[in-house]
Order: C-alpha cells, then sequence, then structure tokens
C-alpha cells in the first residue's frame, strides 16, 4: 500500500476519477457535514438570485476528493502537506478526475518523502483546482 | 493571538463527513479495519478540520434561530426573520466573498477522542484588480489546532477573496 523511493521518478503521474455525475444531494451531505451551509451550495433559489446558474460544490469538497485520490495512493496517514487553490466551480453533473505528478523524491531529516503536484480536472478537461502536496514513502 | 472554541473529535462526526467526500475507506469508521492499518486507529481524512464549523461562531455558515438566514424562503433573497428581506442587502460573509486557497500541515493524525484547541494568527493581507474589474482583496488566515498535550496536530492556512464591486458574473465564488 505504501509507495518505495525506487519506484517514484519526478514526472511520473497518478490519477483517479474521484467522483462521477456529482449529485446535488452529496453537496447537501458535505454542507452537512463540514458545517459550511452557505445556500451558494445548498440553495438553488438563492444562488440563482446571485447570479449563478444554480448550486455548485464546496471548493473544499472539489479538496477532500482530491485528497482521496492521495490517500488512496500514498496510504492513509502518509500526507505532511496538502494545498490547493481554487481555480473553477464544480457543478452538479461534472465527472472529477484528480491527477498527481512527481516533482520530487528527497529525504529530509532522516524520512523519506515526495513532492506531489496536483491538477484536478473536470469533465472537458478544464482544471477546477491546482495544488501540491507532501507525503512520507518507504 | 486568542484560543477560542474546542473542536471535540468524534467517530460518528469522522463516518459521516467520509460519507459527504464519497469515501468509502473503512479506516474512517471501522475500528476493527482500522487497527490492521498503519496507523491502527480509525483516523479522519486530511480535511476532516474544516468541520471544525460547526463548533466555532456562526458567522453566516448556518442558520440561527430568529436570525435572518441569507438563503431563501418565501423569497430568494433571505429567510429565518419577521422582518420582511428586501433587496440585495446580504450579511458580510454571504456572496462578495469566497474561499480562494487552502493549505494543511499535518503534524499528528487526527483520532476521534481528541478536543482541539487553537490559536489564530493573523495572515498576510493584500489585493490586486479582478478580471472583471473592482479590486479584489485577499485575506489570510493561519489556525494552529493543539490536542489536550498541547501538542501541534495541524496547522492551516486559508485565503478568502472579496471582490469591492459587485462583478458582472459571479463565477469566481467558490
Amino acid at each position: 500500500m505504501t509507495l518505495r523511493t525506487a519506484d517514484l521518478h519526478p514526472g511520473d503521474i497518478h490519477d483517479e476519477q474521484i467522483c462521477y455525475d456529482l449529485s446535488r444531494t452529496q453537496i447537501v451531505q458535505y454542507a452537512g457535514a463540514s458545517g459550511d451551509y452557505n445556500p451558494l451550495h445548498t440553495d438553488d433559489p438563492a444562488a440563482r438570485h446571485r447570479g449563478f446558474p444554480g448550486v455548485f460544490a464546496h471548493g473544499m469538497l472539489t479538496m477532500a476528493m482530491t485528497g482521496t485520490m492521495l490517500t488512496n495512493w500514498v496510504g492513509d496517514g502518509r500526507l505532511t502537506k496538502f494545498g490547493a487553490r481554487f481555480v473553477s466551480q464544480v457543478w452538479p453533473g461534472d465527472t472529477v478526475t484528480a491527477r498527481a505528478t512527481v516533482r520530487e523524491v528527497r529525504s529530509e531529516a532522516g524520512r523519506s518523502l515526495v513532492d506531489l503536484d496536483l491538477e484536478t480536472v473536470n469533465e472537458a478537461g478544464s482544471v477546477v483546482l491546482t495544488g501540491y502536496a507532501t507525503a512520507r514513502i518507504d | 493571538m486568542m484560543a477560542e472554541d474546542e473542536f471535540p473529535i468524534e467517530a460518528g462526526h469522522i463516518m459521516l463527513f467520509a460519507r459527504a467526500i464519497g469515501d468509502p475507506n473503512p479506516i474512517y469508521y471501522d475500528p476493527g479495519y482500522a487497527k490492521s492499518t498503519e496507523p491502527g486507529t480509525v483516523i479522519a481524512p486530511p480535511t476532516f478540520i474544516q468541520a471544525s464549523r460547526h463548533f466555532s461562531e456562526g458567522g453566516g455558515a448556518r442558520p440561527i434561530p430568529g436570525e435572518r438566514w441569507h438563503g431563501s424562503g418565501m423569497q430568494p433573497t433571505g429567510s429565518n426573520s419577521p422582518e420582511s428581506p428586501t433587496g440585495d442587502e446580504l450579511p458580510a460573509g454571504a456572496a462578495g466573498r469566497m474561499h480562494a486557497e487552502q493549505h494543511f500541515e499535518f503534524h499528528k493524525p487526527l483520532v476521534p477522542g481528541m478536543v482541539l484547541h487553537h490559536v489564530s494568527i493573523p495572515g498576510k493581507e493584500w489585493e490586486r484588480e479582478g478580471r472583471r474589474g473592482g479590486t479584489l482583496r485577499f485575506t489570510e488566515n493561519i489556525t494552529e489546532f493543539y490536542d489536550q498535550q498541547n501538542q501541534l496536530v495541524i496547522t492551516t492556512r486559508g485565503v478568502v477573496v472579496r471582490t469591492s464591486v459587485t462583478t458582472s458574473s459571479g463565477t469566481e465564488n467558490q
């Protein structure tokens, strides 16, 4: 399950489809679990009133799903850093894929680490999130 | 710096959060399975600390009984208050503000039974011109979460951006 230094090389790519046909219900689930009930994410009339076609996912839901790609790949409890910039919205119905590219494999204070660049895209290939992560490896 | 509310890390809350992000990994709900993993216990998903929102002052994140809420009821502009919701006035924390970035540094696994307290550290503030006119004001907030033994568990850095004027389309909101 864990990654090994010898198996990782700069430029290596790992990706995973992190949601298929995103439901409004899942966005509501995320609102409830996270405590962020911003109507832009949960309330179509309010979102439309503010000029949007309707509700859209919390940036943090996209980041959380990108995190699932990471933990499925690097293993549980292995991340030391994880950051994201929210580039564009994820809408109900979107199918989203998260991709990690190995930037560097290094050691620091006796630990082996991998630095990753992240890019999460929708079904049209448009980037919705960019970011980075660092994980402990064996 | 100032200490604020406590965030109790609860197994059921972790399970609900994992369901909400669509992650079926049993390490988030099955203690028997979790024993066989490297952490050896149920842990929280990497971004679970965001759910500390439930334990902080409302700040527009959830309806509060008797107070005007900025989601729809009879009108799309606001509900929950006997005063009639009018116009486009929105409370601070509603539209015009978006979550631009989020960063985490993990120091210790986040596990059920922890009760976190936190310290907020003011971050940088900066401005730039928006692509559709108006000024974008960025504010950074850094928060350190500590467990009962005062050990640092996680450091978070969030960046929020506010627009000074309403842009022609709201596509920059998150």
